[in-house]
């Protein structure tokens, strides 16, 4: 996800639109980005860390982004 | 003797062509890099040219940023060799943390394909050194992500250190303080996404990227 305060011009076209198809009372948008990663990992906490260090090194750009992330068992 | 020039090349990569002969016709000694070469020894500036290395995905730059070659170009651009990223280079350049911030999608999420005027807001640059500052130059822009955004700290910084290289007269796309191009601290390494190479000639309507060309083959005579 855009980090809070960096323009989102993707999340904002798609507020502008919602009314416009009828769906009222949307606050706000946020356009982001999902993966979903199958990992070996010993635990879920390695699972999360190992997502993390995905996470900062390449699938999100610290300087614009942030990233959430879940872990389930598979 | 003239300046050897290293073009780098990326899956997706489509201005290479470009950029060399633009070179060339200034006199340089312009080749090809691949970007699976590990080595930019025997270069004297290096380019980063416009396109969509490895298919942009993810990100623009973001997977450029693991090819092989990224690592010398770390080392050479450490050593204080010039490099210039155009466009998609500035992005790789941004994403490979060459240089500081990002592009994002432009605001009104269109594609630009246009000529812009710039203005040369610094010469310490080895983009702009033969350029004087004022001078209005037009270029054309041709991307989605050309939206430069960065923290306030960082935008400080490029101000009070002189590193906003180039700005837009007319905001295109929503660069944060009309920024069209920056440079690193010592500004042997910058980022813009307008093409000079396609303004090199009067017969592609406008010549006023050779300053910018001549600048890179200036600063690279002195390696």
């Amino acid at each position: 996800m855009l980090r809070p305060g960096i323009a989102d011009p993707e999340g904002a076209t798609i507020e502008r639109a919602l009314p416009a198809l009828g769906f009222d009372g949307v606050a706000a948008v946020r356009a982001g980005r999902c993966f979903n990663i199958e990992l070996d990992a010993a635990d879920l906490e390695a699972a999360r860390s190992h997502a993390a260090a995905l996470a900062d090194r390449l699938l999100a750009n610290p300087v614009i982004e942030e990233s959430v992330i879940e872990v389930r068992e598979a | 003797m003239a300046a050897s020039v290293g073009v780098i090349v990326f899956p997706g990569t489509n201005c290479e062509h470009d950029a060399v002969v633009a070179l060339e016709r200034l006199g340089a000694d312009a080749r090809l890099v691949f970007h699976s070469e590990r080595s930019l020894s025997g270069l004297d500036a290096v380019v980063l040219p416009g396109g969509f290395a490895h298919g942009d995905y993810l990100r623009p730059g973001a997977l450029a940023r693991f090819s092989p070659i990224m690592e010398a170009l770390g080392t050479f651009a450490a050593e204080g060799g010039p490099v210039v990223g155009i466009c998609n280079g500035f992005q790789v350049l941004c994403e490979a943390h060459l240089l500081p911030g990002a592009l994002q999608k432009n605001r009104g999420l269109t594609f630009l394909c246009e000529s812009a005027t710039l203005r040369v807001e610094s010469t310490r640059s080895v983009l702009t050194r033969d350029a004087t500052v004022g001078d209005e130059l037009v270029v054309p822009i041709n991307h989605f992500s050309g939206s430069y955004t960065c923290d306030l700290e960082t935008l400080r910084r490029l101000r009070d250190e002189d590193r906003v290289v180039l700005r837009y007269v007319e905001n295109p796309n929503g660069s944060l303080d009309d920024i069209a191009g920056i440079s690193n601290e010592a500004g042997n390494v910058v980022g813009l996404m307008p093409h000079p190479e396609r303004a090199s000639s009067a017969l592609l309507g406008s010549d006023d990227g050779v300053v910018l060309l001549r600048s890179l083959l200036s600063a690279a005579a002195l390696v």
